[in-house]
Protein backbone atom coordinates (compact mmCIF):
# COMPACT_ATOMS: atom_id res chain seq x y z
CA UNK A 1 0.00 0.00 0.00
CA UNK A 2 1.50 3.61 -1.42
CA UNK A 3 0.05 6.64 -1.22
CA UNK A 4 1.54 9.06 -3.73
CA UNK A 5 1.09 12.60 -3.44
CA UNK A 6 0.26 14.13 -7.17
CA UNK A 7 0.76 18.01 -8.27
CA UNK A 8 -1.31 18.19 -10.98
CA UNK A 9 -1.09 21.72 -12.96
CA UNK A 10 -4.41 23.82 -13.26
CA UNK A 11 -6.05 21.65 -11.07
CA UNK A 12 -9.39 22.44 -9.82
CA UNK A 13 -9.82 21.08 -6.30
CA UNK A 14 -11.81 18.65 -5.18
CA UNK A 15 -14.63 17.08 -2.90
CA UNK A 16 -14.06 14.63 -0.75
CA UNK A 17 -14.94 10.98 -1.75
CA UNK A 18 -14.22 12.15 -5.34
CA UNK A 19 -11.62 9.80 -7.23
CA UNK A 20 -9.27 10.23 -10.41
CA UNK A 21 -8.53 8.08 -13.26
CA UNK A 22 -5.38 7.11 -14.17
CA UNK A 23 -3.76 6.14 -17.56
CA UNK A 24 -0.45 4.20 -18.14
CA UNK A 25 0.25 4.01 -21.96
CA UNK A 26 2.72 1.74 -23.11
CA UNK A 27 5.12 1.77 -26.23
CA UNK A 28 3.24 -0.19 -28.68
CA UNK A 29 0.31 2.53 -27.84
CA UNK A 30 -1.91 0.24 -25.74
CA UNK A 31 -2.93 1.90 -22.72
CA UNK A 32 -4.38 0.77 -18.99
CA UNK A 33 -6.28 3.29 -17.30
CA UNK A 34 -7.74 2.67 -13.34
CA UNK A 35 -9.79 4.88 -10.91
CA UNK A 36 -8.51 5.69 -7.24
CA UNK A 37 -10.09 7.17 -4.78
CA UNK A 38 -8.58 10.78 -3.55
CA UNK A 39 -7.21 10.02 -0.62
CA UNK A 40 -6.42 13.30 1.15
CA UNK A 41 -9.37 16.25 1.91
CA UNK A 42 -10.10 19.58 -0.43
CA UNK A 43 -7.49 21.79 0.12
CA UNK A 44 -4.52 19.21 0.67
CA UNK A 45 -2.30 18.25 -2.06
CA UNK A 46 -3.83 15.65 -4.17
CA UNK A 47 -2.99 11.88 -2.86
CA UNK A 48 -4.05 8.34 -4.10
CA UNK A 49 -3.47 5.35 -2.16
CA UNK A 50 -2.65 2.51 -4.02
CA UNK A 51 -3.01 -1.01 -3.44
CA UNK A 52 -0.71 -3.42 -5.23
CA UNK A 53 -2.05 -6.20 -7.35
CA UNK A 54 0.67 -8.50 -8.39
CA UNK A 55 -1.47 -9.55 -11.67
CA UNK A 56 -2.59 -5.60 -12.12
CA UNK A 57 -1.18 -3.13 -15.02
CA UNK A 58 -1.43 -0.54 -13.33
CA UNK A 59 -0.79 -0.78 -9.71
CA UNK A 60 2.86 -2.56 -9.86
CA UNK A 61 3.81 0.64 -11.97
CA UNK A 62 2.83 3.08 -9.35
CA UNK A 63 3.97 1.30 -6.50
CA UNK A 64 6.70 0.20 -7.48
CA UNK A 65 8.54 1.94 -10.42
CA UNK A 66 7.12 5.57 -10.09
CA UNK A 67 9.52 7.85 -8.95
CA UNK A 68 9.08 11.65 -7.54
CA UNK A 69 9.48 13.93 -10.58
CA UNK A 70 7.66 11.33 -13.29
CA UNK A 71 4.67 12.40 -15.16
CA UNK A 72 1.37 10.61 -14.92
CA UNK A 73 -1.73 11.32 -16.87
CA UNK A 74 -4.78 12.18 -15.15
CA UNK A 75 -8.34 12.82 -15.45
CA UNK A 76 -10.56 14.53 -12.72
CA UNK A 77 -11.51 14.96 -10.75
CA UNK A 78 -14.33 12.86 -11.08
CA UNK A 79 -17.54 11.91 -9.48
CA UNK A 80 -20.42 14.08 -7.83
CA UNK A 81 -22.22 11.92 -6.04
CA UNK A 82 -20.16 9.59 -3.80
CA UNK A 83 -19.49 12.95 -1.95
CA UNK A 84 -19.42 14.59 1.14
CA UNK A 85 -19.74 18.63 2.16
CA UNK A 86 -20.81 19.79 6.01
CA UNK A 87 -23.41 20.83 4.42
CA UNK A 88 -24.63 17.53 3.82
CA UNK A 89 -24.85 17.01 7.76
CA UNK A 90 -25.29 13.95 9.01
CA UNK A 91 -24.85 12.25 11.43
CA UNK A 92 -22.48 9.57 9.27
CA UNK A 93 -22.31 6.30 9.14
CA UNK A 94 -19.04 5.52 6.76
CA UNK A 95 -18.65 1.67 5.95
CA UNK A 96 -15.39 0.68 4.39
CA UNK A 97 -14.35 -2.51 2.93
CA UNK A 98 -10.55 -2.79 2.78
CA UNK A 99 -9.02 -0.19 0.39
CA UNK A 100 -12.82 1.47 0.24
CA UNK A 101 -11.40 3.15 3.32
CA UNK A 102 -9.74 5.56 1.40
CA UNK A 103 -12.46 8.31 -0.07
CA UNK A 104 -13.97 7.55 3.64
CA UNK A 105 -10.85 8.95 5.19
CA UNK A 106 -10.88 12.02 2.93
CA UNK A 107 -14.10 12.38 4.06
CA UNK A 108 -12.99 12.41 7.58
CA UNK A 109 -10.16 14.71 7.51
CA UNK A 110 -12.64 16.91 5.76
CA UNK A 111 -14.73 16.77 8.48
CA UNK A 112 -11.66 17.34 10.61
CA UNK A 113 -10.30 20.50 8.58
CA UNK A 114 -13.60 22.09 8.41
CA UNK A 115 -14.66 22.54 11.80
CA UNK A 116 -17.66 20.53 11.40
CA UNK A 117 -19.43 18.92 14.31
CA UNK A 118 -21.23 16.34 12.89
CA UNK A 119 -21.37 13.21 14.52
CA UNK A 120 -19.68 10.49 12.51
CA UNK A 121 -18.45 6.79 12.86
CA UNK A 122 -16.50 4.76 10.88
CA UNK A 123 -16.54 0.72 10.99
CA UNK A 124 -13.92 -0.52 8.81
CA UNK A 125 -13.74 -3.99 7.95
CA UNK A 126 -10.03 -5.41 7.11
CA UNK A 127 -8.80 -9.10 6.77
CA UNK A 128 -6.35 -8.93 9.47
CA UNK A 129 -5.30 -6.06 11.88
CA UNK A 130 -1.94 -4.82 9.43
CA UNK A 131 -4.34 -4.84 6.90
CA UNK A 132 -6.00 -2.36 8.12
CA UNK A 133 -4.81 1.41 5.99
CA UNK A 134 -4.38 4.43 8.15
CA UNK A 135 -4.91 3.29 11.52
CA UNK A 136 -2.51 5.48 13.55
CA UNK A 137 -3.96 8.36 11.97
CA UNK A 138 -7.85 6.88 12.66
CA UNK A 139 -7.17 6.33 16.18
CA UNK A 140 -6.40 9.65 17.00
CA UNK A 141 -9.72 10.68 16.00
CA UNK A 142 -11.97 11.39 19.58
CA UNK A 143 -14.80 14.14 19.51
CA UNK A 144 -17.55 13.23 17.64
CA UNK A 145 -15.78 10.58 15.42
CA UNK A 146 -16.49 6.88 16.66
CA UNK A 147 -13.79 4.54 14.86
CA UNK A 148 -14.12 0.11 15.22
CA UNK A 149 -12.81 -2.01 13.29
CA UNK A 150 -13.86 -5.55 12.36
CA UNK A 151 -11.53 -8.08 10.99
CA UNK A 152 -12.30 -11.12 9.07
CA UNK A 153 -9.36 -13.28 8.24
CA UNK A 154 -7.34 -13.29 11.81
CA UNK A 155 -7.13 -11.55 14.98
CA UNK A 156 -4.00 -10.56 16.69
CA UNK A 157 -3.84 -12.14 20.44
CA UNK A 158 -6.29 -10.62 22.81
CA UNK A 159 -8.30 -8.41 20.63
CA UNK A 160 -11.35 -7.47 21.93
CA UNK A 161 -12.21 -5.85 18.78
CA UNK A 162 -15.33 -6.61 16.44
CA UNK A 163 -14.59 -9.74 14.35
CA UNK A 164 -16.11 -11.41 11.10
CA UNK A 165 -17.93 -9.88 8.30
CA UNK A 166 -20.17 -6.56 8.44
CA UNK A 167 -23.81 -7.72 8.82
CA UNK A 168 -27.00 -6.55 10.14
CA UNK A 169 -26.43 -7.64 13.75
CA UNK A 170 -23.14 -5.99 14.05
CA UNK A 171 -24.90 -2.57 12.57
CA UNK A 172 -27.36 -2.70 14.88
CA UNK A 173 -24.83 -2.74 17.88
CA UNK A 174 -22.50 -0.16 15.97
CA UNK A 175 -24.26 2.00 13.92
CA UNK A 176 -26.70 4.79 14.11
CA UNK A 177 -30.23 4.14 14.76
CA UNK A 178 -32.36 4.70 11.75
CA UNK A 179 -34.41 6.81 13.96
CA UNK A 180 -31.51 9.06 13.79
CA UNK A 181 -31.85 9.94 10.08
CA UNK A 182 -28.24 8.77 9.50
CA UNK A 183 -26.24 9.68 6.09
CA UNK A 184 -24.71 6.56 4.85
CA UNK A 185 -21.43 5.88 2.55
CA UNK A 186 -20.04 2.29 1.65
CA UNK A 187 -17.32 1.88 -0.73
CA UNK A 188 -15.37 -1.61 -0.99
CA UNK A 189 -15.65 -4.96 -3.13
CA UNK A 190 -19.04 -5.05 -4.66
CA UNK A 191 -19.61 -8.61 -2.65
CA UNK A 192 -19.08 -5.99 0.67
CA UNK A 193 -20.72 -3.42 -0.49
CA UNK A 194 -24.25 -4.60 -1.61
CA UNK A 195 -24.46 -6.75 1.58
CA UNK A 196 -23.89 -3.74 3.95
CA UNK A 197 -26.24 -1.39 2.07
CA UNK A 198 -28.95 -4.36 2.25
CA UNK A 199 -28.47 -4.79 5.90
CA UNK A 200 -28.47 -1.05 6.96
CA UNK A 201 -31.95 -0.30 4.55
CA UNK A 202 -33.11 -3.97 6.46
CA UNK A 203 -31.85 -1.72 9.79
CA UNK A 204 -35.01 1.08 8.38
CA UNK A 205 -32.27 3.51 6.53
CA UNK A 206 -33.50 5.41 3.82
CA UNK A 207 -31.97 3.88 0.84
CA UNK A 208 -31.86 7.79 -0.74
CA UNK A 209 -29.37 8.11 2.17
CA UNK A 210 -27.46 5.30 1.23
CA UNK A 211 -24.61 6.09 -0.78
CA UNK A 212 -22.30 3.33 -2.40
CA UNK A 213 -19.20 3.17 -4.09
CA UNK A 214 -18.64 -0.79 -5.32
CA UNK A 215 -15.03 -1.44 -6.90
CA UNK A 216 -15.14 -4.99 -8.08
CA UNK A 217 -13.81 -8.01 -6.58
CA UNK A 218 -10.11 -6.79 -6.22
CA UNK A 219 -8.95 -4.17 -4.85
CA UNK A 220 -7.95 -2.41 -7.28
CA UNK A 221 -9.10 0.74 -6.66
CA UNK B 1 -15.23 -10.17 -12.34
CA UNK B 2 -17.42 -8.68 -10.35
CA UNK B 3 -19.78 -5.61 -11.93
CA UNK B 4 -18.42 -2.62 -10.69
CA UNK B 5 -21.17 0.63 -10.62
CA UNK B 6 -21.73 4.02 -12.23
CA UNK B 7 -19.17 5.98 -10.40
CA UNK B 8 -16.62 3.92 -11.64
CA UNK B 9 -16.95 5.65 -15.20
CA UNK B 10 -17.15 9.11 -14.24
CA UNK B 11 -14.63 10.01 -16.34
CA UNK B 12 -15.51 8.48 -19.44
CA UNK B 13 -18.76 9.83 -18.93
CA UNK B 14 -17.06 13.41 -18.61
CA UNK B 15 -15.34 12.85 -21.87
CA UNK B 16 -18.58 11.69 -23.27
CA UNK B 17 -21.29 14.22 -21.95
CA UNK B 18 -18.78 17.40 -20.94
CA UNK B 19 -19.75 17.09 -17.78
CA UNK B 20 -20.23 15.30 -14.53
CA UNK B 21 -22.95 12.39 -14.98
CA UNK B 22 -22.48 10.16 -12.22
CA UNK B 23 -25.25 12.25 -10.00
CA UNK B 24 -27.63 12.18 -13.06
CA UNK B 25 -31.15 10.37 -12.51
CA UNK B 26 -31.86 7.75 -15.12
CA UNK B 27 -35.15 6.08 -16.02
CA UNK B 28 -35.04 2.58 -17.17
CA UNK B 29 -36.98 2.13 -20.60
CA UNK B 30 -37.95 -0.93 -19.69
CA UNK B 31 -39.37 -1.18 -16.02
CA UNK B 32 -39.10 2.33 -15.22
CA UNK B 33 -36.76 2.28 -11.94
CA UNK B 34 -35.01 6.50 -11.15
CA UNK B 35 -32.26 6.03 -9.76
CA UNK B 36 -28.44 8.00 -10.04
CA UNK B 37 -26.55 6.94 -12.40
CA UNK B 38 -23.78 5.55 -9.86
CA UNK B 39 -25.77 3.45 -8.54
CA UNK B 40 -26.72 1.27 -11.91
CA UNK B 41 -24.29 -1.96 -12.52
CA UNK B 42 -21.88 -1.46 -14.56
CA UNK B 43 -19.38 -4.88 -16.24
CA UNK B 44 -16.23 -3.57 -18.00
CA UNK B 45 -14.97 -6.15 -20.44
CA UNK B 46 -12.48 -5.14 -23.28
CA UNK B 47 -13.82 -3.64 -25.54
CA UNK B 48 -16.65 -2.77 -23.98
CA UNK B 49 -18.68 -1.22 -21.27
CA UNK B 50 -22.20 -2.32 -20.61
CA UNK B 51 -24.37 -0.39 -18.07
CA UNK B 52 -27.36 -2.68 -16.45
CA UNK B 53 -30.98 -1.26 -14.60
CA UNK B 54 -29.88 -2.22 -10.95
CA UNK B 55 -33.67 -3.25 -10.96
CA UNK B 56 -34.27 -5.66 -14.03
CA UNK B 57 -31.36 -5.81 -15.19
CA UNK B 58 -31.82 -4.77 -19.05
CA UNK B 59 -28.88 -2.88 -20.44
CA UNK B 60 -29.36 0.70 -20.19
CA UNK B 61 -26.51 1.83 -21.79
CA UNK B 62 -23.06 0.84 -23.85
CA UNK B 63 -19.96 2.05 -24.44
CA UNK B 64 -17.02 0.62 -26.85
CA UNK B 65 -14.05 2.65 -27.43
CA UNK B 66 -11.41 1.56 -30.33
CA UNK B 67 -9.05 3.88 -32.33
CA UNK B 68 -10.15 6.66 -30.13
CA UNK B 69 -13.65 6.65 -30.73
CA UNK B 70 -16.17 5.81 -28.83
CA UNK B 71 -19.37 3.91 -30.08
CA UNK B 72 -22.38 4.98 -27.36
CA UNK B 73 -25.72 3.39 -27.36
CA UNK B 74 -28.29 4.85 -24.96
CA UNK B 75 -31.29 3.10 -25.89
CA UNK B 76 -32.36 1.45 -23.28
CA UNK B 77 -32.71 4.55 -20.56
CA UNK B 78 -36.19 6.35 -20.68
CA UNK B 79 -34.44 9.03 -19.75
CA UNK B 80 -31.29 10.47 -17.94
CA UNK B 81 -31.54 13.85 -16.60
CA UNK B 82 -28.66 16.02 -14.88
CA UNK B 83 -29.14 17.43 -11.16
Amino acid sequence: MVTIELDPPDWPGHQAGQHLDVRLTAEDGYTAEREYSIASAPGEPVAITVERLEDGEVSPYLTGELRAGDQLELRGPVGGYFVWEPGDGGPLLLLAGGSGVVPLRSILRHRQRTGSDVPSCLLYSSRTLPDVIYRDELDTYHDGVQVSYTLTRGQPAGWTGHTGRINQALLAEVAWPAGANPLAYICGPTSFVEAAAAALVGLGYLPERVKTERFGSTGGH
Amino acid sequence: MDPVDGNAIGGLLIDIFGVEMTAASSTCGTCGARRPVAELVVYRRAPGTVVRCRTCGRVLMVFVTAGGLTCVDTAGLASLDQP
